[in-house]
């Protein structure tokens, strides 16, 4: 088999560094840390990602992926928009506020980035069916993914999900099976049938094509930056389920250093939870550097990781940036998600609403420079999470029609 | 007590390609030393050098993620499964 992975040409363990050939691995043999992809980089210019497509692709020469992958039948998600948030700004005392609006994508989350190119790897690598553990976004990213690149899919997520997400799970085909468990418990029998016969061909897009899928959040970075005109913002704040989106933003950002498209300027990285599901958080406040799991309680069921593989290096970063995790209640998440909708015409599922209320709650204890240019991210769209909210977005009045009901009501 | 391990495919290397071996102990400390001795050396993939499990492992006692157990010192009883897996999926 010939592997085409670009500018990727290994593996490394982030634990203790040792390298392995390309493949579908995704934990070190010598101490079980998490491999991720390991690039040789080319000359990579402004103007070469400027004239590529208005999607992930402009950035391929920094992605695990062929150089002929635009050419191949998938999602083509991202450059989605980045809004000048001027109303929400001024509600919370923030003068150069973004908000990153992923909900844009084909299937209405981020997770359309990282799916995309673990359809490429599932290609080179020969599987026949595209797989997951999630929350509900993936689950939809994957079988939409699946359905236009000609793979099979089956996909596993928590029994109790959101109506919405379980219907765009299952309209892209495949199977869809519902798992008696929380998400924790979902990913552990994944991460089980892929020792097993029965799954040997399949492509567990967040296990073991795991150091391929997480690239893909890098593109929200190498987005933001060249959105803000080839500039790194100041404060950016960040979901954290695995927490594998933080770090990739974070990995996408040295990049963009490291290759000089951007200046080497400081940034802060912010991670939020609902506090119903806060095991970073509460490590962070603690002072601690690993993460205790925890049984997650909290609607915004997207960020509802109680084990979060990448918690560790969320900490890290957010210390070494000199950033902050903080977390929300539910009530403060209903509160974000119709305060970002009435402020700026998006609207957020409730992971959304975890990371504008912790914005909110940083702002107000002065915790983020008001002056700075701040970017907070919507990873997807309220329409999935509907119930969060309805009992809160009924109608104004129901009024006869006629002129002096309308009268008596306003 | 008699318990069955299941181990992942990154440490068969040390079970000869077996997916599930049978352990003993009356914990899971008692479990993973007695599986060191069956299979020499894969108790140091499973345990760092100050002897606590790894950060990236997670063990199972049944259903249960040992963390929320007695980490170690959690009971295995007769028939019990354990699972070991690495910690690095998740959404």
């Amino acid at each position: 088999m010939s592997l085409d992975f670009g500018p990727a040409v290994g593996l490394s363990c982030r634990e203790c560094g040792t390298r392995y050939p390309l493949g579908p691995s995704f934990a070190c043999l010598e101490c079980f840390g998490p491999l991720e992809a390991a690039y040789s980089f080319g000359t990579v210019t402004r103007a070469d990602i400027e004239s590529g497509p208005a999607n992930i692709w402009r950035y391929r020469s920094l992605l695990p992926v062929p150089v002929d992958v635009a050419s191949k039948p998938n999602m083509n998600p991202g450059w989605t928009k980045l809004v000048k948030a001027g109303n929400l700004g001024r509600a919370l005392g923030l003068k150069n506020l973004y908000v990153k609006d992923d909900s844009g994508n084909p299937t209405h989350s981020f997770k359309d980035r990282v799916v995309a190119i673990a359809v490429e790897a599932a290609r080179n690598f020969g599987f026949h069916t595209l797989s997951c553990s999630s929350t509900g976004n993936l689950a939809g990213a994957v079988t939409a993914a699946a359905a236009r690149a000609g793979l099979e899919a089956c996909v596993f997520i928590p029994a109790n999900l959101e109506a919405a997400k379980i219907a765009m799970a299952r309209v892209f085909g495949g199977k869809l099976i519902g798992i008696d468990g929380t998400y924790d418990e979902v990913n552990r029998f994944c991460s089980e049938l892929i020792g097993d016969p029965l799954g040997d061909k399949w492509g567990f897009v967040n296990v073991n094509l795991r150091p391929y899928y997480a690239e893909g959040s890098k593109t929200l970075a190498y987005e933001i930056a060249e959105q803000l005109g080839w500039r790194l913002p100041e404060q950016i704040v960040i979901p954290i389920a695995s927490g594998s989106q933080l770090t990739k933003i974070d990995k996408g950002f040295r990049e963009l250093v490291q290759l000089g498209l951007v200046e080497d300027t400081p940034y802060k990285i912010f991670g939020a939870q609902a506090a119903g599901c806060s095991p970073v958080s509460t490590a962070y406040k603690a002072g601690h550097d690993v993460v205790q799991p925890v049984k997650p309680d909290t609607i915004a069921k997207s960020l509802a990781i109680g084990n979060p593989a990448d918690g560790p290096y969320v900490l890290d970063i957010a210390r070494r940036t000199g950033g902050a995790v903080e977390d929300v209640t539910d009530a403060e998440i209903v509160a974000a998600i119709k305060l970002l909708a009435s402020t700026e015409g998006v609207f957020a599922e409730t992971a959304g609403g975890v990371t504008v209320g912790v914005l909110k709650k940083l702002a107000e204890s002065g915790r983020l420079d008001p002056e700075a240019e701040t970017v907070v991210l919507n990873t997807g769209d309220g329409l999935k999470t509907l119930d969060a909210i309805s009992d809160d977005a009924q109608p104004t009045a129901v009024i006869r029609p006629s002129l002096d009901a309308f009268r008596a009501t306003v | 007590m008699s318990v069955s391990v299941r181990i992942p495919t990154i440490l068969r290397t040390y079970t000869g390609g077996n997916a599930e071996v049978s352990g003993e102990g009356a914990t899971l400390r008692d479990v993973l030393a007695k599986l060191d001795s069956d299979y020499p050396g894969i108790g140091a993939r499973i345990l760092d050098e100050s002897g606590k499990i790894r950060r990236f492992v997670n063990v199972y006692v049944g259903e249960e993620d040992v963390r929320f157990a007695d980490g170690l010192d959690t009971p295995a009883p007769e028939g019990t499964q354990i699972s070991i897996i690495p910690a690095v999926a998740g959404g």
